[in-house]
């Protein structure tokens, strides 16, 4: 394992999928590039590839999520690998060794593969570091950290929409504080070379020093969505808000809630994206989510050719 | 080893296929070289029915060993496969496992009447039974050196050879 990047082997090769951080473009462009040849699979009639047969990939979900969990099974099944589905809540006093305890014992039933969700920040890193060199650990979302494969499937999104990535003006807009898709969003961005990548939040909303992740920040719509190729929205994550960082949903709605007026400040050929779930009237209205210019429908679907692509990339890769 | 020229040995594989009269063919070519002289024979041929291309990496049976190509190209079949009748095209044949890997890749979008093969070059090593049914050439190649179909910026197309650095196939 890469001391300085606990993804990539000494040879510089993808051995787990933790966090688009760090993440050479190269890289990222081989998965977006082999996502699109599975695009074209799962247009067919046979919606199924051979290539990890005899493959047991484990789902852990220490936390709840239908769409991500639902996606990778469905991207796992389509490349004709066995999954097993595992929801598992864990209560917060038991979390190291329950968690590596958990991973042992599904390592012993030749597991190849674990794609991990969790409410604490590292814990896909964790299991990496652990488990066998031959197992790949792929992060479906850990705390407030990192969110790779969502973060890839809307740079694929944005690439099918927009082409090029090296002229565009991005915003981010919401929750940024609680958001490991943002994160993730913002070093996929980045490091593709999208020139400008904006944070639209109000001040509770952003973690402290957010621009040193390069990006600009903005306080307003009115401001914030000026020339704007790509809108990415964030849900409001009501379950990770522990203080008062908002007075209401109504209020945020008021400000920050991308209305079709809202949407009219950016560029008109913009394309609208949201993770899921969505919160209807908090931070989108019904008529921007359904809308021309949205794109969050397409976003699932590319969601499960992404997913295809990094769960073979891994599984091809020599330790 | 003198290589044969290709250009010659592309007219040579396109009139044995023109002479064979079939009726209401479909092309698809495998990537790279197979889509290049698909893409010809196409043409040349005139051929009605839409061209179809096909990456073989998922399928292929060395996933294990190799991993994933660097750079899969998208298959794309713009023909209903059922009952139809195609011809699988290759650059250069050579153990055939290509070949059963295209197979099996083409039944997964349907069930065609009649698959047969064209190859540029048989270049023998056969490890299946895999007979082309069109050739340009037949050509004796030591295991230990690659055969590779090239085309530069004219279209123009080549051969070329060289030792085996890694087991390519």
């Amino acid at each position: 394992m890469n001391s300085r990047n606990p993804q990539l082997n000494e040879n510089g090769t993808l051995q787990h999928l933790l966090t688009t951080e760090g993440l050479p473009v190269s890289v990222l462009l081989h998965i977006l590039d082999t996502a699109e040849s599975f695009v074209g699979v799962t247009e067919r009639d046979v919606k199924k590839i051979p290539l990890l047969r005899g493959k047991s990939i484990f789902n852990l979900f220490f936390e709840p999520s239908t769409r991500t969990r639902t996606t990778f099974e469905i991207a796992a099944k389509r490349l004709s690998a066995d999954v097993i589905n595992l929801n598992i809540a864990v209560s917060s006093e038991s979390k190291g060794e329950t968690l590596l305890d958990t991973v042992n014992n599904l390592s012993a039933m030749n597991a190849d593969m674990f794609v991990v969700r969790h409410a604490q920040s590292g814990a896909a890193h964790l299991i990496a570091k652990h488990v066998r060199s031959d197992i790949r650990v792929i992060n479906a979302g850990d705390g407030s950290h990192a969110h790779p494969t969502q973060a890839l499937l809307d740079m694929f999104t944005i690439r099918r929409y927009k082409r090029e990535f090296r002229n565009l003006r991005v915003a981010i807009i919401g929750d940024i504080l609680h958001s490991r898709v943002a994160r993730s969003q913002i070093h996929a961005l980045t490091t593709l070379g999208v020139p400008e990548v904006r944070v639209i939040a109000p001040k509770t909303l952003l973690p402290k020093m957010v621009e040193r992740l390069g990006v600009h920040v903005y306080h307003t719509m009115e401001k914030g969505l000026k020339d704007i190729d790509v809108l990415m929205m964030l849900r409001l994550q009501n379950e990770r808000m522990t203080g008062a960082n908002l007075p209401s949903s109504e209020e945020y709605f008021k400000y920050y809630g991308l209305t079709p007026e809202k949407l009219s400040l950016a560029r008109r050929d913009a394309i609208v994206m949201h993770p899921g779930p969505m919160n209807r009237g908090v931070e989108i209205d019904s008529a921007v989510a359904d809308g021309k210019q949205s794109v969050i429908l397409p976003q699932v679907t590319f969601g499960i050719a992404v997913r295809m692509a990094v769960m073979s990339i891994l599984a091809g890769n020599q330790t | 080893m003198r290589l044969p020229d290709a250009e010659e040995l592309f007219q040579i594989l396109a009139k044995k296929i023109r002479s064979a009269g079939i009726q209401n063919i479909a092309l698809v070519g495998i990537h790279t070289g197979g889509v290049w002289l698909a893409q010809r024979l196409h043409q040349e041929l005139n051929i009605q029915r839409p061209l179809g291309m096909l990456d073989v990496s998922f399928y292929r049976d060395d996933f294990d060993k190799r991993g994933l190509h660097a750079q899969v190209k998208p298959s794309e079949i713009p023909f209903d496969v059922e009952k139809s009748n195609i011809l699988l095209i290759d650059d250069v044949l050579y153990t055939g496992r290509t070949i059963r890997a295209a197979i099996n890749e083409l039944f997964d979008y349907g069930r065609p009447g009649c698959i047969s093969l064209a190859a540029l070059i048989d270049r023998g090593g056969r490890q299946l039974p895999i007979t082309p049914q069109y050739v340009g050439a037949e050509l004796k190649i030591p295991d230990n050196q690659m055969l590779e179909l090239q085309r530069d910026e004219n279209d123009k197309l080549s051969l070329k050879i060289y030792d085996k650095t890694s087991n390519h196939e």
